[in-house]
């Protein structure tokens, strides 16, 4: 459409902003991980992962990540189909329903689900209306889980729809017509054919709770650290930015293989139309 | 007659306001080739869905072998479907998604490769197996799609203008190939087209539909030389359909004249709608045929000429081998046994769909 040269132009914008605000940070954060204070060489920070019950930490952000990815996964399938197979009705609303949490700060809504959650919360207020036993809800490893629920499952819905209405009715019908019911439409073809939106759903999702410290700081009461909240202490209490970095720098390592990992298991590398 | 396999009871759907369907009732035999033809619009893809379980009729019933399906959902009835747009599916190979069906109903390995192979060769396409499905040709996808339904041994394969998107000279060869297979197998073949060539050619019957009506069933020289109404006669092949009058039997008016024709039954004196096939019209010298006219139009078409005569304020289309020049006299003459008489529509919505 253009030629090199005014190609190159309305790139430079862009190639500006990705030099200063990613190239640049990013080596800076490597550099500040692989150097003692002293600015010589050193890999004793990120050796530290071993110690201090960071890896505990790593561990537990693994899990509980994996866990919300699970979750939206079975939340957003059943909804997606739904919503693709009403297509003539008013799915613009409900769909808006699902992204209207996008719209909304994160922090605010976490600090919601706080409020819900808590031991004088909403819900064991309601409990105890109706005499019945309350819960201890917040800070656990549950309620962290609801609050990445809540916070990512826009992300897993969204490509997860896209992919499914790429699905035209008649492939569906033509699983039927061969003798397939319901679920073995849904295993056999459906899912298969919606894995690269089950993909990016899932790498979209995966990575945010991974890497989330407000989410655990707020619903875990600090009780329960993350990787995320170790990084962000290492910063703003430790003022250590070596080590911070130095665990930045492992976690982007660690999500940069579960990408490559994901994108292993995507049978479809190229989608075809037939 | 052959035994009766499917039939539909009466049958009337709409979506929404919409009537699409209206007291449908067929009678559809075992073996046989029969073609569901049609304008768009006219309901015969919705009478598909209805026989394959895609769609509930809002009254009547469907019956497969005397057994009332109508309820059954698509996966539980004998019968398979080709879609128009071949609908294969496209994370799986050739062979994959030819033995979908055999799998899904818990056929052993060694029978689902016997079959594959079968039908594979049934479509003349051996040693696909393994082949990426989203790589083959048009005409390649739709011999695979027949291949994935035929594989299922079913006792009706619903056809849904499967060879719409295949250009002219495979569609050709498709239509000999699609009837081959129907012989061959024994399936009852429901083919639903839009293009009357393929009606006439392929079909052992014809439903010919307009407006969600059956306007007629019969064979293919039936519809084409018998139309049992103005709408029939224009939709299959040319015609020329004048406003007549039955004199009495055996003897019609047109155009003020009385001629000799072959129909009788009608009452005195009743409207008609009169029938006359381009290629039943002979040209001959002004004044020796039994119209007067002059040629307006030629128009070669390779094997014939299309010629367009007006005579008596009416456009006649003529074919013929030999051509003719523009503003030249002529005069037609028609063989008694060539002029088919209609019935007029009872009611206005018939009128209006016999201008479609």
């Amino acid at each position: 459409m253009f030629n090199t040269m005014t190609r190159n132009v309305l790139l430079t914008p862009f190639l500006i902003w990705a030099v200063l605000f990613i190239f640049v940070p990013l080596i800076c954060i490597v550099w500040y991980g692989v150097t003692d204070y002293d600015g010589n060489f050193s890999l004793d920070n990120m050796s530290l992962i071993f110690e201090r019950g960071y890896l505990a930490a790593l561990k537990l952000s693994v899990e509980l990540a994996l866990i919300s990815t699970v979750v939206c996964l079975i939340l957003a399938y059943p909804l997606c189909l739904i919503l693709t197979e009403n297509r003539r009705d008013n799915t613009t609303i409900i769909s808006l329903l699902f992204i209207l949490p996008l719209w909304m700060n994160s922090l605010l809504s976490t600090m919601a689900w706080q409020t819900i959650l808590e031991s004088n919360g909403i819900i064991n207020q309601l409990m105890r209306l109706l005499d019945l036993p309350t819960f201890n809800m917040i800070n656990t490893q549950g309620a962290i889980v609801v609050g990445m629920v809540y916070n990512f499952l826009p992300y897993m819905v969204l490509p997860l729809f896209i992919s499914l209405s790429k699905i035209d009715k008649s492939i569906l019908e033509a699983a039927q017509d061969l003798g397939a019911n319901s679920w073995q439409t849904f295993f056999r073809v459906i899912l298969p054919l919606t894995i690269p939106g089950a993909v990016s759903g899932i790498t979209m999702v995966f990575i945010p709770a991974l890497t989330t410290f407000v989410i655990s700081a707020l619903l875990g009461g600090g009780k329960l650290l993350l990787i995320g909240n170790i990084i962000e202490q290492e910063f703003t209490f430790q003022y250590d930015w070596h080590v911070g970095c130095a665990l930045s720098v492992i976690l982007m390592i660690f999500i940069v293989m579960n990408m490559l990992l994901t994108a292993a298991f995507d049978p479809l590398k190229e989608e075809g139309d037939g | 007659m052959k035994r009766e396999l499917i039939h539909l009871e009466n049958i009337a759907k709409s979506f929404g306001n919409l009537l699409v369907l209206d007291e449908i009732d067929l009678s559809i035999y075992e073996s046989e080739f029969i073609t569901l033809l049609g304008p768009s619009g006219c309901g015969k893809t919705t009478m598909l869905r209805i026989i394959g379980g895609f769609e509930m009729p809002d009254t009547g019933r469907v019956l497969f072998d005397g057994k009332d399906i109508t309820r059954l959902p698509p996966n539980r009835r004998p019968i398979n479907t080709v879609f128009q747009k071949y609908s294969l599916f496209s994370h799986m190979n050739v062979e994959e998604n030819i033995s979908f069906g055999p799998k899904i109903a818990g056929k052993s390995a060694d029978y689902i490769r016997d079959k594959v192979k079968y039908a594979l060769k049934l479509v003349n396409l051996e040693g696909y197996e393994k082949h990426d499905v989203t790589r083959l040709s048009g005409g390649q996808q739709q011999r695979i799609a027949i291949a994935r339904a035929v594989v299922n041994e079913p006792k009706v394969l619903l056809l849904d203008e499967p060879l719409s998107a295949l250009d002219l000279k495979l569609r050709r060869n498709m239509r000999r190939e699609l009837v081959g297979i129907n012989k061959e197998t024994g399936i009852t073949f429901i083919f639903v087209t839009h293009d009357q060539e393929e009606a006439l050619s392929m079909s052992d019957r014809v439903v010919v539909m307009n407006q969600g009506y059956i306007q007629q069933v019969g064979t293919p020289e039936n519809v084409y030389n018998e139309p049992e109404n103005a709408f029939v006669a224009d939709f299959i092949g040319d015609s020329n359909i004048i406003d007549g009058v039955m004199v009495r039997d055996k003897i019609v008016r047109i155009f003020g004249r009385e001629y000799p024709c072959v129909d009788t039954g009608f009452p005195a004196e009743c409207p008609v709608d009169v029938q006359i096939r381009p290629e039943d019209i002979k040209l001959a010298a002004p004044r020796e045929g039994a119209f007067n006219g002059v040629v307006t139009r030629v128009v070669f078409w390779g094997m014939s000429y299309d010629i367009n005569v007006e005579a008596d304020g009416f456009e006649w289309l003529i074919q013929s081998t030999t051509g003719r020049t523009v503003g030249e006299e002529v005069s037609l003459h028609v063989a008694p046994e060539n002029i088919q008489i209609m019935s007029k529509p009872q009611s206005e919505d018939e009128e209006v769909a016999a201008d479609v």
